[in-house]
């Protein structure tokens, strides 16, 4: 039988719905990167305009990256978890949808508000420092191509999360152990932009587009691995 | 509908030698049987008896250890399972429904997993049918149990499914909630949608189902619920009289039809007969000519519950099983 693009649909709307009537995801959703927002506008208000020479080797705004290396996380390590917990996963497979279209659908609706919140958390960033800050300082560090990179990387990065945390959320009974160990499967990629944020790992066009197509194969071998270690009669018996 | 075309070729359920197994645990073993198309079957068993993995194995979601099964008229292989899951319905023993999500959200959800055609029309339907037509845009969270189970029985319904499994759907259930249950199977039954049901309630199966199976681990008879009686108690007559019989080894010997008696309590005999209805004249007669006192002469009468409860303790032996079909 084919991919269906109705059933994924399907699953993405069901998942939305559920996420935008859960508190505890809203929450978590808006105060991680409220964190990332606030901590380096902090620093770059403290900063003089004779900073702005230094500042030309930092690249602080992909600090900002940590945002869809660890929001979707939350989200993605609930997507299986939370409906055996909540009874509704026997159902659901008991239906044609396949696995792949299953997890597909899961992990678009991770993607999608995680997106939205890591590009509306960016552009609070630019707005905030190009009104606010020192002119000197604010042409520093919003240089464009740090913005074209957090664009095209945040749904990359994103996308190894959400499939690092489904893969976890599969196999465990707990929302908030799959929460945690979701977290820490997302620390890599956050110490990653973090040494490139602060030039210990030089950014250049070429690191880039090597990064970008090592992530771009991460993220297909990840939801052909989750497929392929989604076992229907595991998780519908509980058994190991 | 498609499942009474095709029923008339092969049953909606064919079973034979499925057995599974969870590591050591058997959960089930060496069961086989048929089911009809446009039947209900009865799937009774105590907890843990196996009966819900069977369904779940028949329904797709766990793999057989062994033995072999057509769902619906496909074989069940893992290659076949989505096109299984086309044509049949579960319906869990828990309702299993997104509780912040509406009724109508709920039911939109499955309608577009199963590719339905019009889905506003056919949630409308199934609706009417559990009669929740007016609680379409109340959130399943604030529904009772009782109208839970319904959604999720107008869930089952969505796709107009061959073969229905409906895995204890009056459990916890008030009598009237149940009672609305029983009418819908009744009208399943009539529109020839096959249901398996599996339940603890033996007035239930006995009230709605064609035939019924009973499961231990192991298949322990299967039949109608009337066959069942039939063959293992109503050979038995039960005599009752005033006072005590002086010799009633004297009385019951030789009496064509009876193979053997033995005291039921103070004044009563149970016969062993191989026809009531020529034994009890003749045990008649030889009461009165031994100047007995007759108060009753009766053929046992007995449940679907006394056949469930003498075939569930039973020790498992797979060549006394009975009525296998």
């Amino acid at each position: 039988m084919s991919m269906s693009s109705r059933r994924i649909r399907a699953v993405v709307r069901k998942e939305l719905r559920e996420y935008r009537r859960t508190p505890s995801i809203v929450v978590a959703m808006a105060i991680i990167p409220l964190i990332f927002l606030v901590q380096p506008l902090v620093v770059v208000f403290g900063l003089p305009a004779s900073s702005s020479g230094q500042l030309a080797h930092a690249h602080i705004l992909l600090y900002l990256l940590g945002i869809p290396a660890l929001t979707p996380v939350l989200i993605a390590a609930y997507a299986v978890a939370g409906e055996r917990r909540q009874e509704t996963l026997e159902p659901v497979l008991a239906t044609p949808v396949l696995r792949e279209e299953f997890l597909l659908g899961k992990a678009l609706a991770a993607l999608l508000p995680s997106a939205t919140v890591a590009y509306t958390v960016y552009a609070i960033f630019i707005a905030v420092v190009r009104l606010f800050a020192d002119p000197a300082v604010a042409s520093a560090l919003l240089q464009w191509p740090q913005i074209l990179a957090q664009v095209l990387f945040t749904p990359l990065i994103a996308a190894w999360s959400i499939w690092a945390g489904m893969g976890i959320s599969a196999k465990s009974n707990d929302i908030r152990v799959a929460q945690q160990l979701g977290l820490l499967a997302g620390l890599p990629m956050l110490v990653l932009t973090s040494l490139v944020a602060f030039d210990v790992i030089h950014p250049t066009l070429g690191r880039a587009l090597g990064l970008a197509a090592a992530l771009l194969l991460l993220d297909a071998l990840g939801w052909r691995i989750v497929s392929l270690a989604f076992n229907r009669e595991r998780l519908i018996t509980g058994t190991r | 509908m498609d499942g009474q075309e095709h029923g008339t070729r092969s049953p909606a359920l064919s079973v034979h030698g499925l057995s599974k197994r969870f590591g050591d645990r058997v959960a089930f073993e060496d069961v086989s049987f048929e089911v009809g198309v446009g039947e209900v079957f009865g799937f009774l068993g105590p907890n843990g008896a196996g009966k819900t993995t069977t369904v779940r194995t028949l329904g797709t979601l766990i793999a057989p250890t062994s033995g072999s099964a057509t769902v619906a008229g496909i074989p069940l292989t893992p290659e076949n399972a989505a096109q299984i899951r086309r044509r049949i319905s579960i319906m869990p023993e828990s309702p299993g429904l997104y509780l912040r999500l509406s009724v109508a959200e709920n039911l939109e959800c499955f309608a577009d997993l199963y590719q339905t055609a019009n889905p506003r029309e056919r949630i409308e339907r199934a609706l009417k049918a559990v009669n929740l037509a007016d609680r379409a845009h109340d959130a399943c969270g604030s529904l009772s149990k009782g109208m839970r189970q319904r959604v999720a029985l107008a869930r089952a319904l969505l796709s107009d499914p061959q073969v229905l499994f409906l895995d204890e759907p009056t459990a916890g259930l008030d009598p009237v909630a149940a009672r609305d249950v029983h009418e819908l199977i009744d009208q399943l039954r009539q529109r020839g949608v096959t249901v398996f049901l599996t339940t603890h309630r033996l007035e239930e199966a006995e009230r709605l189902c064609d035939h019924v199976a009973i499961l231990n681990t192991t298949l322990r008879t299967i039949g109608r619920p009337d066959e069942l009686r039939d063959r293992l108690f109503a050979r038995t007559l039960t005599v009752t009289t005033l006072a005590p019989l002086a010799d009633p080894g004297r009385v019951f010997a030789g009496l064509p039809a009876v193979n053997g008696w033995h005291p039921d309590g103070r004044c009563a005999y149970k016969l062993a007969v191989t026809d009531p209805a020529f034994a009890a004249p003749a045990a008649a007669r030889a009461l009165v000519a031994a100047g007995a006192d007759v108060l009753s002469i009766s053929p046992s009468n007995h449940s679907l519950e006394d056949v469930y409860l003498q075939l569930v303790d039973a020790p498992v032996n797979a060549d006394e099983k009975v009525g296998e079909r």
